[in-house]
């Protein structure tokens, strides 16, 4: 066991390579999450408004990058986009405008099935009262909405961290994309360094996603 | 229930100390993942406008030691980022890496992520129609290893015994041809290796250069035929259509090649892989 594989990690700066990648992950995550969020909102109050076209236009845009795989998306803003209409950005800021389209088409589906499970009768009771439209919706709609929405929400940012791994085709150097450079350099000297470098890999994925998930089945079990 | 509840605020604490050191890392080591800052708005990539910016974009390999990989303190090393590099100084313009795989080496050139690809860019009639290639700087072909004790020293030898190959690579098109060798195909490099260490074919072919380094590390086998068939060049490629810097890159390596530079190249990047029995000329041009 003098060669043993684990020793791979603590090679050289590879453990500040590999969590310098997480990072890399993290952010792209965090920021994609909190600009889809905010557009998910808007575009999920809107599909409940009456007006057919617009429904209808966000319907497709759901429809589009719920059913386009999320690695086609980084291949179209990462190589179409710049071909054909000269949109060039640094590859981190073309995956947060990918993810973002993504998380606010997955995040106005939420917000639309929130708001339409909220009773009929909450809605005209707010109504009954005299409060206005906007009223009726800070007051009424939205305290429930919230509570509603919010574990699918979490589940959802799970799903968008797990996601960055796709981001080693574009070129970026998330966590995956690192600890391959690590295995195949480290190949000679740690034959089985691969499996420790996944396996902290699991693990730190693990540990960001369990307390996201751990939190959305708390929140589901107090509804009840 | 008590229990759960303790073993949640434990991993919540741990997922915060995880993403408070990975932003540690992140931002005090931003340098350590060379080529993050990767690509910039450009849709100009000719020599002037790379002068001008002050920075060329290389696209390398990062996973495949000896030619293009990362060693273990971060930095970018290999055959061809040895080369890159030297581009660089040659230019009086800083180097900014953009990091590839096989498959995305064209759609990085031809959608601007970079501006010249020196990434084991193997020079194929097909490839020439959609990027330019310039002047070569290594030179591969089809190798054949085979044990120590039962050394295969000519394509006549191989007649009726099986020949380990990989699916897809130049190796298996040119044995296809052959007549009176039987292949025996795997998917991987890694099954194809092992099929011969098993004994379940005679020899096996794939680039030469491979071979050179597998049999550095498995001093049982010889590389016993160092090249057969049609000779290959690895080339710099650039976008289609981008004159200046082709112009450029072809001077530039007449002129490394007449320095002796990849001489020093290979004994710098490649000699420690590849092991004595290989001679510089057998990958460098003359």
């Amino acid at each position: 066991m003098v060669h043993s594989g684990i020793n791979v990690l603590f090679e050289g700066s590879n453990f500040a390579r590999l969590m310098a990648g997480l990072w890399t992950s993290i952010w792209i995550a965090a920021i994609s999450l909190i600009i889809g969020l905010a557009i998910g909102i808007i575009f999920g109050i809107l599909r409940t408004l009456s007006n057919k076209f617009i429904r209808f236009i966000l319907r497709v845009y759901l429809e589009f990058f719920r059913i386009v795989p999320t690695i086609v998306l980084l291949y179209l803003v990462y190589y179409i986009l710049p071909r054909t209409f000269h949109v060039n950005w640094p590859a981190t800021w073309m995956a947060v405008l990918a993810f973002s389209l993504w998380v606010a088409a997955e995040f106005s589906d939420i917000v639309r099935g929130a708001i339409e499970s909220v009773p009929k009768s909450q809605r005209e009771s707010g109504l009954a009262l005299g409060l206005s439209k906007i009223q009726l919706f800070r007051y009424v709609l939205l305290p429930q909405v919230i509570k509603l929405e919010l574990p699918a929400t979490i589940n959802l940012a799970t799903r968008v961290i797990k996601t960055t791994s796709l981001l080693l085709v574009i070129s970026i150097m998330e966590v995956i994309n690192v600890a391959q450079q690590i295995i195949e350099a480290n190949n000679q000297q740690y034959p089985t360094g691969v499996f420790w470098v996944y396996g902290l890999i699991f693990i730190l994925y693990f540990v960001l996603d369990y307390p996201l998930s751990a939190w959305a089945k708390k929140l589901t079990n107090e509804r009840k | 229930m008590k229990k759960k509840n303790i073993f949640n605020i434990i991993m919540g604490i741990v997922a915060l100390i995880v993403v408070v050191s990975a932003a540690y890392f992140g931002f005090t080591q931003p340098n350590l993942n060379s080529g993050t800052a990767g690509s910039r708005w450009s849709n100009e990539n000719g020599i002037s406008e790379i002068k001008r910016r002050g920075y060329i974009r290389v696209a390398v390999f990062g996973d495949l030691p000896p030619y293009g990989w990362v060693n273990d303190q971060g930095k970018r090393v290999g055959y061809d980022v040895y080369l890159a590099r030297r581009i660089a100084k040659d230019l009086n313009v800083k180097i900014r890496f953009i990091q590839v795989n096989a498959n995305n080496r064209v759609d990085t050139l031809n959608s601007n992520k970079a501006d010249i690809v020196l990434a084991n860019f193997t020079v194929t009639p097909e490839r020439k129609d959609i990027v330019d290639f310039a002047k070569p700087y290594m030179k591969v072909s089809v190798g054949v290893i085979s044990p120590k004790n039962a050394p295969i020293k000519s394509a006549q030898e191989l007649k009726g015994k099986k020949l380990i190959v990989t699916k897809g690579t130049t190796a298996e098109n040119y044995f296809a041809k052959q007549s009176g060798v039987n292949l025996l195909k795997f998917d991987s490099k890694t099954q194809q290796f092992n099929a011969l260490k098993n004994g379940r074919g005679a020899a096996l072919a794939d680039d030469n250069s491979y071979l050179y380094a597998w049999v550095k590390k498995n001093p049982k086998y010889v590389v016993g035929i160092k090249s057969i068939g049609s000779r290959q060049y690895v080339s710099p490629a650039v976008k289609k259509g981008n004159r200046s810097l082709l112009k450029w890159t072809n001077q530039e390596i007449t002129k490394l090649t007449q320095k002796g530079f990849f001489i020093k190249d290979y004994q710098t990047e490649l000699a420690p892989y590849f092991g004595k029995d290989i001679k510089p000329t057998d990958i460098i041009l003359k």
